[in-house]
């Protein structure tokens, strides 16, 4: 059970709590006490020191908006989002249970009255901004990663088709999401018309941004991988007379496996970042649009509610990335291969 | 008497910029059924190129090599190679690896229980069988190795094709290796072609020793026949003249009449 905890713990790449646990199943605690101080300590060290700074140099600047906010003004911003949401979401049942107290009446006078069920149109809450977010980002990434691992494998596979590939890659891979937007923008607004569409245009334009600016390193990465698959693996393969769909599903692609996540982590990182700036300018509804309004907005608590939502930012990349990291190490065949 | 595996008069050249480079040049060997061939030779003196060219790896340029009447163009499971560096999947455990090779040669032509007593037959074979589950990351360099002829001899080949199967261990492991190989040929007669650079290793299992002259164009030189008697237990050996009368007649071949100018 013990080792159980450490070994998933080790996975998911939380080795903080290792000593933790070790701790608490008594595991001589001195030197557990030791790794904890080693391991939690340090980073827990330079955090308030980093909390120390920001409130000493917050209080040095004077903005339009009034003083830039210490890590205190950030922490009640905080709680304050947290309080909106629920408030928010008391108003939404209140709202549901009116509406459903006076259907019942109606049907009461007239069993066959024509009801009607209203949607509840209250503005997104904090929460359900961040939900916008993480969905578009996954939405992206997700056809990044469709259209980018397939294209990898085949010209991994053919040099010719990657010498065709590899200058449009290099010429696309830097283009700033800025630079896209408008013309994805464009492009949407005239191909994506429907009178009762599935998907909101701009939540649309952001995904597809987002898609355009992560799909170049999980191609690259894939293609690299695919094409560095030590010949002798290929060469078995030969001898089995395995046909071309055989070759790549069961040597090519697990072989390139750590490459291709390596480029799917680095393209999930690239698209969180575009996606804040893709949803400002879309205004899609997630935090890049939170942002902007705040910026907007220009209250007093403004800049408050704008680091919230940076440190959210951050804190949801770093999660992402973990995730990425854990299916990494997970679907690595080298097991002792260090990867961070 | 029409011999079981004909290599008939193989030339290779392999383009470079300054015009074809001709590895090999007139390369004729015939060998029979069951029989064990060791090619051997000074580092780049296209020893592996004769094997490749075998397991159809490559193209002949001119000539070709006739397998049981049949002319062989491409590779095949008929033509089982071992590769030097054991060549297993890493994803995959020692079983599994050997599966693979199974399942692919052998779909439609043994049930299900057929292709799993086979695959453990073979691992048996190599005294795998206690570490069948692990991957080849957690193998040792011998044992990897092992696998490897497990996977090749369970594609049933009509010749096995080795190249420098245990170069890459150390010496104690190779002996082990060589006297299990041994053991298996006694058992399954199999045709054999193994690619070394050790003379006693040529020795002591071959049939015959193909020794290659330098490149390029580098061709047979001589055709050493080892007739001595089986089975042959590396002890008595050492001491047998007969066997030093072989390995003499290897080193002076390698060292005196083909000795590499430069290193």
């Amino acid at each position: 059970m013990k080792d159980k905890i450490i070994q998933f713990l080790e996975l998911t790449g939380f080795t903080w709590f290792v000593p933790l646990v070790k701790l608490a199943t008594g595991d001589s605690p001195k030197r557990q006490l030791q790794e904890l101080a080693k391991m939690v300590g340090i980073p827990l060290l330079a955090i308030v020191i980093f909390l120390g700074l920001w409130h000493v140099g917050a209080a040095k600047v004077v903005t339009s908006l009034g003083q830039v906010p210490g890590p205190v003004q950030v922490y009640e911003q905080a709680t304050i989002l947290v309080d909106e949401h629920y408030q928010e979401r008391a108003k939404e049942a209140q709202f549901h249970e009116r509406q459903e107290i006076r259907n019942a009446k109606k049907l009461e006078k007239n069993p066959d009255a024509v009801i009607k069920v209203r949607a509840y149109t209250g503005k997104e809450t904090y929460f359900d901004q961040i939900l916008t977010s993480l969905w578009t980002v996954f939405v992206g990434f997700f056809i990044a990663s469709l259209i980018a691992i397939p294209i990898g494998i085949i010209s991994g596979l053919s040099n010719t088709l990657y010498s065709a590939l590899n200058p449009l890659i290099q010429i696309f891979k830097p283009i700033s999401p800025l630079a896209w937007l408008p013309i994805v923008t464009m492009v949407v607004s005239a191909v994506y018309v429907s009178k009762d569409p599935l998907f909101a245009k701009a939540f649309v334009t952001s995904a597809i941004t987002v898609t355009l600016c992560s799909l170049w390193p999980t191609l690259i990465n894939t293609a690299v991988g695919v094409s560095s698959i030590d010949r002798d693996l290929i060469n078995v393969g030969r001898v089995l007379r395995l046909n071309y769909l055989t070759t790549v599903f069961k040597i090519v692609i697990p072989s390139s496996i750590p490459m291709i996540f390596t480029g799917l982590r680095i393209s999930l990182g690239i698209g969180w970042m575009v996606l804040i700036a893709a949803e400002m300018l879309a205004q899609n509804p997630g935090l890049g649009k939170f942002v902007w309004d705040e910026f907007q907005n220009g209250s007093s608590s403004s800049l408050g509610r704008i680091m919230v939502a940076v440190l959210t930012i951050g804190i949801l990349g770093f999660m992402l990335d973990r995730i990425m990291l854990t299916m990494q190490k997970f679907f690595s065949y080298d097991k002792n291969a260090v990867i961070r | 008497m029409e011999k079981y595996l004909n290599i008939d008069h193989v030339s290779i050249d392999f383009p470079t910029p300054n015009g074809p480079f001709r590895a090999l040049d007139d390369v004729s060997l015939k060998i029979n059924k069951g029989e064990f061939v060791s090619i051997i030779g000074h580092s780049g003196c296209g020893k592996s190129t004769v094997m490749n060219i075998v397991g159809g790896l490559y193209q002949a340029t001119q000539g070709g090599v006739i397998l049981e009447g049949k002319e062989v163009n491409e590779p095949g499971p008929d033509r089982a190679i071992v590769f030097q560096n054991h060549s297993l999947f890493p994803w995959l455990t020692a079983y599994e690896n050997v599966e693979l090779a199974v399942k692919s040669i052998f779909k439609g032509k043994k049930s299900a229980a057929e292709m799993k007593d086979w695959i453990n037959h073979n691992i048996e074979l190599v005294h795998m069988s206690h570490a069948k589950d692990k991957l080849p990351a957690e193998l040792s360099g011998g044992m990897k190795q092992r696998i490897g002829i497990a996977r090749a001899l369970a594609m049933e080949p009509k010749v096995l094709l080795m190249d420098e199967p245990f170069g890459a261990l150390d010496a104690l492991t190779r002996a082990h290796l060589q006297d299990s190989l041994m053991e298996i040929q006694a058992d399954l007669n199999n045709t054999v072609i193994m690619i070394t650079h050790d003379v006693d290793e040529a020795v002591l299992l071959s049939d015959k020793i193909v020794m290659m002259t330098n490149g390029p164009a580098a061709t047979i030189g001589e055709v050493l026949e080892v007739d001595l008697p089986r089975p042959r237990q590396r002890l008595e050996l050492s001491d047998d003249p007969k066997y030093n009368h072989f390995r003499s007649e290897v080193i002076h071949f390698l060292h005196e009449r083909h000795a590499r100018k430069v290193a």
